[in-house]
């Protein structure tokens, strides 16, 4: 829980708040408690209201449907008896369902492997291997960074079409490969970069080969960096939905494209909607709390040095 | 759309420095060693991201179905047809205030979150939506804006400020009874008498149109009232197994409390009374000669809150929930910036006098404005791709009002629209307006190369 601390605090400087503090009138420290109070006040509304909205998401999944027609959620902290487990268990017997969560799984692992993989290897290449123009086509990577996915929708949709793999979840795994892997070689190469040349230069002295120091030295001295990056692109390509939305058909479509055909009849299907999402969010919200550090650093990494 | 974070932030302009020697292959690289390496990367960059970059600017030059070329006709439209003026005009909106909406609360809360023990979970909080999808998010924030008070938690709150301030009308679907009484419609929901009162003649406002065990608290039976002044009953002329005279107050029917009764002479309110417990009132000698009017507030129907879907809020709204997501985003960059910022400075500013605001306004902003500017920007280039949170929380009536271009691009070319040829233009567009962050970290790249 402590990752999201403000990493490495500068020192704070005891010394010359005594005096100051000293000088402070009886006034002007009430009027600090009384400020102080206010923050704690309003640092606290402002988690309530940014735990609001999906806490009553998470009390109407657990509702009966006709008791979320005639009252708001709220109700329940006066009839805690509501609360029941039927929507979940309606949507877990729906087999459409339970199909897109398994498509999501089959588009999300692989498209997270190929990238963390693929990435590496031209990460390291752009760190440690020399050819011609390395850095130039290392500079037309980092171009490619920004490019909307949006741009891509229609060419790919044509490609994939003449390939057969339109509607296909090789199709969309494909897609997300192809915009994850700028990041990621942005992100490993410049990780690699930084691993002392000596660590590789004994390596090379034992005899290793291009491939063997890659596999064996270079990408366990990556694994924080490898973790990051793989939380991310897991994240990225679980919480999709405008890829898959073009991409898949209904035998493929991942969880995001099946809830968002309920969205129409918003108010009728609460109770599909309310369960569903918090089914599609149980994985990134799992992931999120047990890797918060790699989380952030990959934020950090990715924004600011 | 997490990862979204850093795919935008690296373009973002702030890119790690490479270390200063060249790093020369300690092997000594073959050809195809490297190619063995390079070749996947750049075939799939190749085929899935460049090559489209170069097919959408050909096929923007062509009409819906790719057969006939005319040149720049899809980028006119973009700027001419209304639907997509809606959308430019969105999307320009968005990149006005979302981003700076954004990087300012995460600046308020990277600064507050220091000041107390428990920042450290507040942050978290507040960081969580980073990890959900904008579908989920989106279908968090239809329910939160539902415009019945009694599903969505925005109206109902909204509501019951509302009423505490505005004094809920008593009967909303009360009416007079037609056929007895000589109430009729005044206009504004009011109702006023044909005949005027006389002082010793008590007046009979009877209504209909509620059910009598549907009255709010316990009414009382209804009483004639009597006396020689100017007086009335307004009572519920009708009472559960029927029977009873029309327009009279007959035993076992309720009184009305609390409707508020004017005396009107010459269309001017010269008296207004309210009834009581036992639905009579009476009005000062004034009032003798005036006819009676029960205005409509007594009927009003109640309040149902903001219409945050409709088409007026439909994109503040979409901004709002945007904002829920992004918001924890800005403040853990800015927290990292904040943690490297020299503390001594700040308390040298406070030793010289400068109160809290002055310390924060005319130091810490400034020290932190390399971070603003890169959340700034990797805001911008997210926001200009919203396309998720529209189109799931504008409601299909108001999803045109609340177009933005990414969505605009998804409805012409897949969303029964079929013309591919303004959407790749659309595609050109968005790439070109992302252009200047792809230039600028390119450049970035290079200098620190040649230092």
């Amino acid at each position: 829980m402590t990752t999201l601390e403000t990493p490495a605090p500068a020192p704070k400087t005891p010394a010359p708040e005594a005096p100051v503090q000293a000088r402070r009138s009886v006034a002007a420290r009430l009027a600090s408690g009384v400020a102080g109070g206010a923050l704690r006040v309003f640092l606290l509304l402002v988690a309530v209201f940014w735990l609001v909205p999906t806490f009553g998401l998470l009390v109407s999944s657990f509702r009966d449907p006709t008791d979320i027609s005639t009252s708001g959620w709220w109700k329940v902290f006066s009839a805690p008896a509501q609360l029941t487990t039927k929507s979940y268990e309606s949507l877990l017997e729906n087999g459409d369902v339970t199909n897109a969560l398994f498509n999501t799984i089959w588009i999300t692992v692989p498209a997270t492997l190929l990238v963390v993989l693929i990435g590496a290897m031209a990460g390291y290449a752009f760190a440690w291997l020399d050819f011609k123009g390395r850095d130039w086509w290392f500079m037309g990577v980092v171009g490619l960074l920004v490019v909307p996915v949006q741009v891509a929708l229609i060419p790919l949709s044509g490609l994939f079409r003449d390939l057969g793999i339109f509607g296909d979840i090789i199709g969309v795994v494909l897609f997300h490969v192809g915009f994850g892997l700028p990041f990621a070689i942005f992100l490993l190469r410049n990780f690699f970069a930084e691993i002392p040349r000596e660590l590789l230069e004994a390596a090379r002295l034992d005899g290793a080969g291009e491939l063997r120091l890659f596999a064996t030295v270079v990408l366990p001295l990556a694994a924080p960096a490898l973790a990051s990056l793989g939380i991310f692109q897991f994240l990225w390509v679980w919480n999709d939905m405008l890829v898959a939305l073009v991409f898949s058909s209904s035998g493929s479509q991942p969880l995001t494209v099946a809830l968002q055909q309920q969205v129409r009849q918003f108010g009728s299907n609460i109770e599909i909607l309310a369960p569903g999402a918090f089914i599609s969010m149980v994985i990134p919200l799992a992931v999120f709390f047990a890797f918060q550090r790699q989380f952030v650093s990959g934020v950090m990494a990715g924004a600011v040095k | 759309m997490s990862s979204a974070v850093t795919k935008t932030a690296g373009g973002a302009g702030a890119l790690p420095t490479p270390p200063a020697a060249p790093r020369k292959s300690v092997t000594g690289t073959r050809l195809w060693v490297a190619a063995l390496f390079l070749l996947p990367a750049l075939v799939l960059l190749g085929a899935l991201v460049v090559y489209p970059i170069g097919y959408s600017v050909w096929r923007s030059l062509f009409d819906a179905d790719g057969s006939g070329f005319v040149g720049l006709d899809n980028y006119v439209e973009i700027f001419t047809d209304d639907a997509t003026l809606v959308a430019v005009r969105n999307t320009a909106i968005w990149v006005a205030v979302a981003p700076a909406l954004v990087t300012a609360l995460g600046l308020i809360f990277a600064v507050l979150t220091e000041r107390v023990r428990w920042g450290t979970a507040f942050k978290l909080i507040v960081f969580m939506p980073m990890a959900i999808s904008m579908l989920a998010a989106g279908i968090i924030f239809r329910l939160v804006y539902e415009q019945d008070p009694d599903q969505g938690v925005a109206n109902a709150v909204v509501t019951s400020v509302h009423d505490v301030f505005v004094d809920e009308s008593v009967y909303p679907k009360a009416r007079p009874n037609a056929q007895a009484g000589d109430l009729r419609p005044s206009g504004g929901g009011s109702f006023t008498t044909e005949g005027t009162v006389r002082a010793g003649t008590p007046a009979l406002l009877p209504l209909v149109g509620i059910a009598p065990n549907r009255l709010p608290g316990t009414p009382q039976d209804a009483k004639a009232s009597t006396g020689s002044g100017v007086t009335g009953t307004v009572w519920l002329d009708f009472r559960l197994g029927g029977g009873g005279e029309k327009g009279a107050v007959d035993p076992g029917e309720k009184a009305l409390e609390g409707v508020k009764v004017e005396a009107v002479k010459d269309g001017k309110v010269v008296a207004t009374a309210t009834s009581g417990t036992d639905g009579t009132f009476s009005l000062p000698s004034s009032a003798d000669g005036a006819r009676l009017r029960l205005p409509g507030s007594n009927f009003a129907a109640p309040y149902n809150g903001i219409d945050w879907l409709g088409p007026a809020l439909v994109t503040p709204a979409v901004i709002g929930s945007y904002v829920w997501m992004w918001a924890g985003f800005a403040m853990v960059l800015i927290a990292a910036g904040l943690a490297g910022v020299d503390r001594n400075l700040l308390e040298a500013a406070r030793v010289d006098g400068a109160n809290e605001w002055q310390v924060f306004r005319r130091v810490t902003v400034p020290l932190l404005a390399p971070v603003l500017v890169v959340v700034l920007v990797t805001l911008i280039i997210n926001v200009m791709k919203v396309f998720d949170l529209v189109y799931i929380i504008a409601p299909q009536p108001t999803q045109d009002e609340a177009n933005v271009l990414a969505l605009q691009l998804y409805l012409v070319s897949y969303g029964g629209g079929g013309d591919f040829g303004l959407g790749s233009a659309i595609g050109v567009v968005l790439l070109l307006l992302v252009m200047p962050v792809m230039w600028v970290n390119i450049r970035r790249l290079r200098k620190e190369r040649q230092r």
